[in-house]
């Protein structure tokens, strides 16, 4: 319940920043909902924008049930992305549905390959996590853009740099004729997978007693740095398969507009999901969903394009205030419960 | 010879003119995590400031006035992460990523009107006026901000040791139990730490945009805020530290413009990744598993 409470919280108080600023906020509002969820259009919209949502959420949810508070998943996205671009100019790679696989399966290993750095440094190293990996984010951005605009830079992109784009052969298309790409499915698939792991398994569950008591977990002997390493690379590599998927299935190549903060709003949805893998399905649509209806703020009120972001700013602050009612309300209930009061 | 003296003077000149911001983050940082508590969202507060500042020059037409705009969003900002952290069970760092992404939303939202306008900015001091060269005038004509910096930096160094309200709280980042016992406010002095910190981090935000680069746009500050967090990991939570920390930082950032300068801007992204490789470099250098780093306020949740 506290999630959807803190949700609508947030809502309220972007509605409030709103009319400081001289806008109705009953019109915000109703915008919001009829630019996510209004028709089967924007309904397409928004699961578009869920989909690498999802992915990005995992790359938060699954480290931190091992403990870490991982915020690169950008990075990550980027690397995969990129990787996902360029492996055909260098790897022997199949044509048709063969081929797209080989191409995600290497976006996948980039990204993690790339998170499971910052769970080595952190092990091995001591470095803190969170600062490791916002640090290489970075990094994996200005490489981006060095591969992007001068090693593989494609002659014919000439406002836009790019790599060459994606044979037509290895784009993937919208599932059913829809507008919305394979990686909405994909995403459920490894929610779904993550949370059968991390209840069902004996290693899921090995990853949450490391995220629960560290030290406990090393007197009972489990692995702790292969496990924390793991859970890294496994959140790296949803991230990588999210810059995948943009790039087959979105730009067709590598270029700037892979890097639109989608790793960051994961960030977002993790945390609202409470770093739940189903939790995340629900949050990452009606986020997503608001990320789409920016626009329409946009063109019909003529509110600036970072509303969104600060509107997402406001859910996430309430949710890790809210933390502090957590177990509260029912201490409170129960209370007044035994008191006689209710 | 005289292009060794020239590179060097523009080493040190950019060093000057990109650390006066890591100087300032780095100083409020250090100050918020002697008192056990760690903001991580002075990336926000760098770019929430900065605009603030834009703005308050812009409409008061005295850059000085922009820079205390800067400093009381700063210190709004950095009043919010303490008032919110202290409430029980709030993640400090988990709310410093939330205000860094909420202030950054904040100052594009509010500073879109700013991008094209143009606003007073801070005149540098020329402390080269002795010379006849046209370099060492330039790479001595320093942002005033910077000796600000310098003071600040050797005042909390004495301020933390001997002034009662230094010691008390080097206490409270060392042991809160301890301070409680004495009867010191414990989260009070925490709210006091973060939302100085603040003030101090909106000067560095100030002199983003109002002396280099010198204007408002959504680009401004991409992770300085986050780096400078890292530079007080490096300079062992001492404030005489993070001044030479924030020059070595300025040094490297100032690589990548001085290249693209001279004519190179091939490989540009990659002199521009240098700042942040050379942080994680040294994080790996200075941290170790298993152990705190000397000098760690022993309160703090990233060195526990």
């Amino acid at each position: 319940m506290l999630p959807l409470l803190s949700v609508v919280l947030g809502l309220m108080a972007f509605g409030i920043f709103a009319w400081v600023g001289g806008y109705s906020p009953t019109q915000v509002w109703l915008l919001l909902f009829k630019g996510a969820f209004g028709d089967a259009f924007s309904w397409q919209n928004s699961l578009q924008r869920a989909a690498p949502l999802i992915l990005t959420g995992l790359c938060v949810a699954i480290p931190a049930q091992a403990g870490l508070i991982v915020i690169g998943g950008e990075g990550a996205l980027v690397v995969g992305g990129l990787a996902c671009a360029a492996c055909p100019l260098f790897l022997p790679v199949h044509s048709g549905l063969l081929g797209s696989v080989e191409i995600l399966a290497v976006s996948f290993i980039a990204g993690a390959s790339w998170m499971a750095l910052v769970g080595v440094l952190r092990q091995y190293k001591g470095v803190n996590e969170t600062i490791s990996s916002l640090l290489l984010s970075y990094i994996a951005i200005n490489l981006f853009k060095f591969v992007v605009e001068d090693l593989l830079k494609d002659p014919a992109s000439l406002n836009k740099p790019s790599t060459p784009p994606l044979n037509d052969a290895l784009l993937i298309g919208g599932m059913w004729g829809y507008d919305v790409h394979w990686g909405l499915l994909w995403g459920l698939v490894l929610c779904l997978v993550s949370f059968a792991w991390l209840s069902l398994s004996t290693h899921g569950f090995a990853t949450r007693v490391v995220g629960g008591n560290p030290k406990a977990a090393q007197l009972v002997g489990l692995p702790v740095n292969t496990l924390v390493v793991v859970a890294c690379a496994l959140g790296g590599g949803c991230a990588g398969l999210a810059g995948g998927f943009q790039v087959a299935a979105v730009h067709t190549a590598a270029n700037a507009s892979l890097i639109e903060g989608l790793g960051y709003t994961g960030i977002l949805v993790s945390f609202v999901a409470r770093h739940q893998p189903l939790g995340l399905i629900p949050v990452a649509v009606l986020l997503g969903g608001f990320a789409a209806a920016g626009s329409m703020l946009q063109r019909h009120l003529g509110m600036p394009d970072a509303s969104v972001h600060v509107l997402l700013g406001l859910v996430l602050v309430i949710t890790l205030a809210s933390e502090t009612l957590r177990g509260r309300v029912a201490r409170v209930l129960r209370a007044r419960a035994a008191s006689g009061v209710i | 010879m005289d292009f060794v003296l020239n590179i060097s003077l523009a080493m040190i000149g950019g060093a000057i003119r990109v650390g006066t911001p890591f100087l300032f983050v780095s100083l409020g940082e250090c100050l918020t995590e002697k008192s056990g508590r760690i903001n991580l969202g002075l990336e926000g507060v760098l770019v929430f400031s900065a605009m603030a500042a834009f703005a308050g020059s812009h409409w008061s037409g005295s850059a000085w006035l922009g820079v205390l705009a800067a400093c009381l969003a700063g210190g709004l900002w950095g009043l919010l992460h303490g008032l919110l952290c202290a409430m029980h069970r709030v993640n400090d760092i988990a709310m410093g990523i939330g205000l860094m992404l909420l202030g950054v939303g904040v100052a594009f939202y509010l500073g879109k009107p700013l991008i094209q306008p143009q606003a007073m900015q801070l005149q540098g001091l020329a402390l080269g006026s002795w010379s006849e060269s046209a370099q060492v005038r330039s790479a001595l004509n320093v942002n005033p901000l910077f000796p600000l910096g310098v003071l600040l930096a050797f005042a909390m160094a004495w301020g933390l040791g001997h002034t009662r309200l230094g010691l008390e709280l080097r206490m409270v980042g060392d042991s809160a139990e301890a301070a409680r016992t004495l009867g010191a406010p414990v989260q009070g002095l925490r709210i006091l730490a973060t939302t100085l910190g603040g003030v101090i981090a909106g000067v560095g935000g100030a002199s983003l945009s109002l002396y280099y680069p010198g204007s408002w746009n959504e680009g401004l500050s991409s992770g300085q805020g986050l780096i400078a967090v890292a530079l007080v990991i490096f300079a062992r939570w001492s404030p005489i530290h993070c001044l030479y920390a924030a020059l070595i930082f300025g040094g490297a950032g100032a690589i990548g413009p001085a290249l693209q300068s001279v004519g190179i801007s091939k490989g540009y992204n990659l002199f521009n990744a240098i700042p942040y490789a050379l942080t994680l470099v040294i994080l790996i250098l200075t941290c170790a598993p298993n152990r705190t780093i000397k000098g760690s306020p022993s309160e703090l949740s990233v060195s526990r």
